[in-house]
């Protein structure tokens, strides 16, 4: 912020403070009062706190030592599964799932692995614009949402797909996303897999970085009014999800130090995958992570291990009583994984990592088979069930992609409404302007694939 | 230190200014009243604004009860006495007291705002609905946003729109898209709106004097909208909350203490998207909105003296999506148009208004549309009186205009 400002903020700074305590009438009782507070504040004589307003609670010290974050141990990794889907602490086993539970999780993780595999050969094949897949982190979207009531929001960046798949969107519903059909909910107007649902109560997802951080803490704070307004709605929370390059963007930083000072019931879920785009973590951040920063905001912070759907289970549970707890406070959760996947279908990730990283990491650890592997030891999977559901999603899959693949595009009115609740007089004009030059050009515009052709205008 | 505030206001507001005893005066202002608020003692038309006889202002009940804009029970019902941020405020207690989904924030609205605009609200509707918020544009913003899609009215303050563009990615790409992009899960935000004051007052320089206005009016999906007045004030804010799109209040700050004039006490909306005809004329059109309206109103006053030009003078009110047909309208009765605003020319309001005149009015005009408006420069402290259109330049353009 340049200077002048300020000037301006620091010359208020003492009515900042006293503000914060009373309510003032008028301006003529501020200089009084202001003098009060301030000589109220200062250092006594022996005092072995510190009495500045901006840190109250710290101590003084005669040794000259600069916190080093070199010193500080990095913040633990939470799990209760190991790779090999075994328990690692029996006290912290998943009591409380029951197999049906675990079973439609591991489908849910299935569907949006088939399907990314089918849609992103679909995008090489020219048949969509563009794909991105979530391999590696089905684990954090389809745990961290069954630990949500349906009733709680959410905020998403672009690799949750498996926050939808557990809340119950439809394989037609993703479809008609992915070709923008007429059946898209967004109205074929935004790239593929920037989906939203009402029903759901997930927002739009939208392509700028780390935006929808800021909003997750305002929709969290609209959530913990209406519970204080109407006592017989059941208190909310929001959930947001980002990637850990997102979190470097200003949005993030100004997203948790509201949360924090509003007391926002909000669950920041960070996907840590070890890169954004082809940056790697090492040029993101110099820090411990993103779990690091949490604390600096003064907002409760775990990290666990994104592999394990228990894990960012019952860490997301956990997250969501606390954030309602004591009229709401925010939360973060640091899950760690792996991009297996390249960024996008406009990336190919083997120009920055080595292959056989990414062939070590699918191998060795990844949230299906970790969970499959669980299953199989307690003996409700086997190579028969899972070759069953393999078949039944496939087609399930394909079955929707084909029907979506044949419906029609939105009308083209579609394109000049919800710019404003009602249509503006210029968008009426424009469009009866659009509607001339096809009428006039008709060899030059394909409007066969949109209902109702030039009359959808 | 508490003393600079006041002090810093005074300077800010002209009438203010009158008010203050003698000895105030010439311990804070008297120094700042020279150099910035007399005019040459020769000077004819860059004659301060006076604000008690101007006609922009209602200055009896009557007239401003008078205004057909106003629902009947309003017109019937009394007025008071206000400068802008008083009915600023006024507003924004009737919103609050109406609607328990509304909420103000933004940076030091709790103590009243640096403005006053907030004056006894946090006290009167509690620190869960009328709150400061870290010192963050983006934040301010992105939480607003975030309010409004969960069905709340959030009213977010920015301090100054010098300090709006943090949170530009914020409204370009998220507030003005969120409605069309949600498509049909029916999302939206159309219970946000962002309050900023704007424009020059005498002093402010390079940032606390900007009118970043024309940058928002290129975005489809916001509303900007800027009062020239207390009454205007009142109902088009009571009407960009009550709107159900995002909207850009912008506020005329040289005004919040200036202009003074009798507001209806009861709650009433002016509509948006809609242009007011200030005072009819057949010779040439006069379009601007907010603070230069006053010089409007000088310059077309003395050119009538002066030249005999009657001139019509039209207030835009909602910048974006404005009212087309006003405009035309006028402009095909009278032949003449001149533009006038505070923000710099290039790619200003006026460019879009002079634009569209030629299209639609080609063939009734007279002479070529002239603009009156900031020259294509910051606003450098000292400058400021050369930069901002005064009453000197509005009148040159109507005599030119006129006599093309």
């Amino acid at each position: 912020m340049n200077s002048s400002k300020k000037l301006f903020v620091f010359l208020r700074q003492p009515q900042r403070i006293h503000t914060a305590r009373t309510q003032i009438q008028s301006p003529q009782c501020l200089l009084p009062r202001c003098s009060r507070r301030w000589s109220s504040v200062s250092q006594r004589p022996g005092a072995d706190h510190v009495h500045f307003p901006g840190a109250v609670n710290s101590k003084f010290t005669t040794n000259l030592e600069f916190q080093r974050p070199s010193t500080h141990p990095a913040i633990p990794t939470y799990r209760i599964m190991d790779s090999d889907g075994i328990i690692v602490d029996e006290s912290r086993a998943p009591k409380d799932v029951k197999d049906e539970d675990a079973i439609q999780w591991y489908k849910d993780m299935l569907t949006v692995s088939i399907m990314d595999l089918i849609m992103f050969d679909a995008q090489r094949q020219g048949r969509l614009s563009f794909y991105m897949v979530s391999a590696g982190e089905e684990g954090i979207a389809v745990g961290s949402a069954s630990a949500l009531t349906p009733e709680d929001v959410v905020f998403a960046q672009y690799r949750e797909a498996g926050v939808f798949q557990q809340r119950g969107f439809t394989l037609d519903e993703f479809m008609s996303q992915l070709f923008a059909n007429r059946n898209d909910h967004g109205r074929g107007r935004n790239m593929p897999v920037h989906y939203g649902s009402r029903k759901l109560n997930i927002h739009t997802i939208s392509s700028p970085l780390a935006t929808q951080i800021p909003q997750a803490a305002g929709a969290a704070y609209a959530l913990k009014m209406q519970a204080l307004q109407n006592p017989n709605v059941a208190p909310r929370i929001v959930a947001c999800y980002f990637g850990e390059g997102a979190a470097s963007e200003g949005d993030f930083h100004a997203a948790l130090n509201i949360a924090a000072t509003r007391s926002c019931p909000v669950v920041f879920v960070c996907r840590n995958n070890g890169y954004a785009i082809s940056t790697p973590t090492l040029e993101q951040y110099r820090g411990d992570g993103i779990a690091s920063r949490g604390v600096g905001y003064g907002i409760d912070t775990i990290r666990v291990d994104g592999n394990d759907i228990f894990a960012v289970r019952e860490v997301t549970k956990e997250a969501r009583r606390m954030a309602l707890e004591g009229g709401g406070r925010p939360v973060l959760i640091e899950a760690m994984s792996y991009r297996v996947s390249h960024h996008s279908t406009s990336d190919d990730s083997f120009a920055y990592r080595a292959r056989v990283e990414v062939e070590d990491w699918k191998r060795r650890d990844n949230p299906i088979t970790r969970l499959r592997k669980w299953m199989e030891g307690k003996g409700i999977w086997d190579e028969e069930k899972e070759s069953e559901a393999r078949t039944t999603i496939r087609r399930d899959i394909l079955k929707s992609f084909a029907a979506a693949e044949k419906e029609k595009r939105p009308p083209l009115r579609e394109m000049f409404t919800d710019i404003y609740e009602d249509l503006s007089e210029e968008s009426l004009s424009q469009m009866k302007e659009l509607k001339a030059v096809l009428e006039r050009y008709p060899e030059e515009y394909d409007l066969a694939a949109f209902e109702g052709g030039k009359d959808g205008l | 230190m508490m003393a600079v505030y006041p002090c810093n206001m005074a300077c800010f507001l002209p009438l203010k200014r009158v008010q203050l005893r003698p000895v105030a005066q010439s311990r804070y202002i008297g120094r700042a009243l020279r150099l910035y608020s007399t005019h040459l003692p020769n000077a004819r038309l860059n004659i301060s604004t006076d604000y008690s006889s101007t006609p922009i202002l209602h200055h009896a009940p009557q007239s401003a009860l008078a205004n057909p804009e106003l629902p009947a029970n309003v017109q019937s019902s009394t007025t008071k006495r206000m400068n802008m941020f008083q009915a600023i405020n006024d507003a924004l207690t009737h919103a609050l007291a109406s609607d328990e989904r509304v909420l103000l924030f933004g940076e030091d609205v709790s103590f009243g705002g640096v403005f006053r605009c907030s004056m006894n609200l946090a006290t009167q509707f509690g620190s869960d609905r009328v709150f400061n918020t870290p010192l963050s544009e983006q934040g301010i913003v992105g939480f607003a946003i975030g309010c409004a899609a969960e069905g709340m009215k959030p009213v977010a303050e920015i301090q100054f729109a010098d300090y709006v563009y943090p949170a530009f990615d914020q409204l370009v790409n998220e507030a003005a898209k969120f409605r069309y992009r949600s498509g049909g899960t029916g999302h939206h935000i159309g219970g946000l709106t962002v309050r900023m004051p704007c424009g020059g007052v005498g002093h402010g320089a390079l940032y606390h004097s900007q009118s970043p206005e024309s940058l928002f009016t290129h975005i489809p999906g916001l509303r900007v909208v800027m009062p020239r007045s207390p009454l205007q004030a009142k109902g088009l804010l009571l009407a960009s909350i009550a709107c159900n799109d995002p909207v850009i209040f912008m506020e005329p700050k040289a005004l919040y203490r200036a202009a003074v004039e009798q507001v209806p006490t009861e709650s009433y909306l002016l509509p948006l998207s809609k242009a007011e005809v200030l005072k009819e004329g057949e010779d040439l059109t006069l379009v601007s909105y907010g603070a230069p309206l006053y010089t409007c109103a000088a310059a077309m006053a003395a050119a009538e003296k002066d030249l005999g030009v009657k001139a019509e003078l039209i207030d835009l009110r909602s910048i974006y999506p404005w009212d087309r047909t006003t405009v035309l309208e006028s402009v095909k009765k009278t032949g003449r148009a001149v533009v006038v605003h505070e923000s710099m020319t290039n790619a200003g309001v006026g460019a879009e208004v002079a634009a569209t005149i030629q299209e639609s009015a080609f063939l009734h005009l007279e002479a070529p549309v002239k603009r009156v408006a900031g020259w294509c420069t910051h606003m450098g402290l000292v400058y400021e009186s050369f930069n901002v259109p005064d009453v000197t330049r509005v009148y040159d353009a109507i005599r030119e205009t006129i006599d093309y």
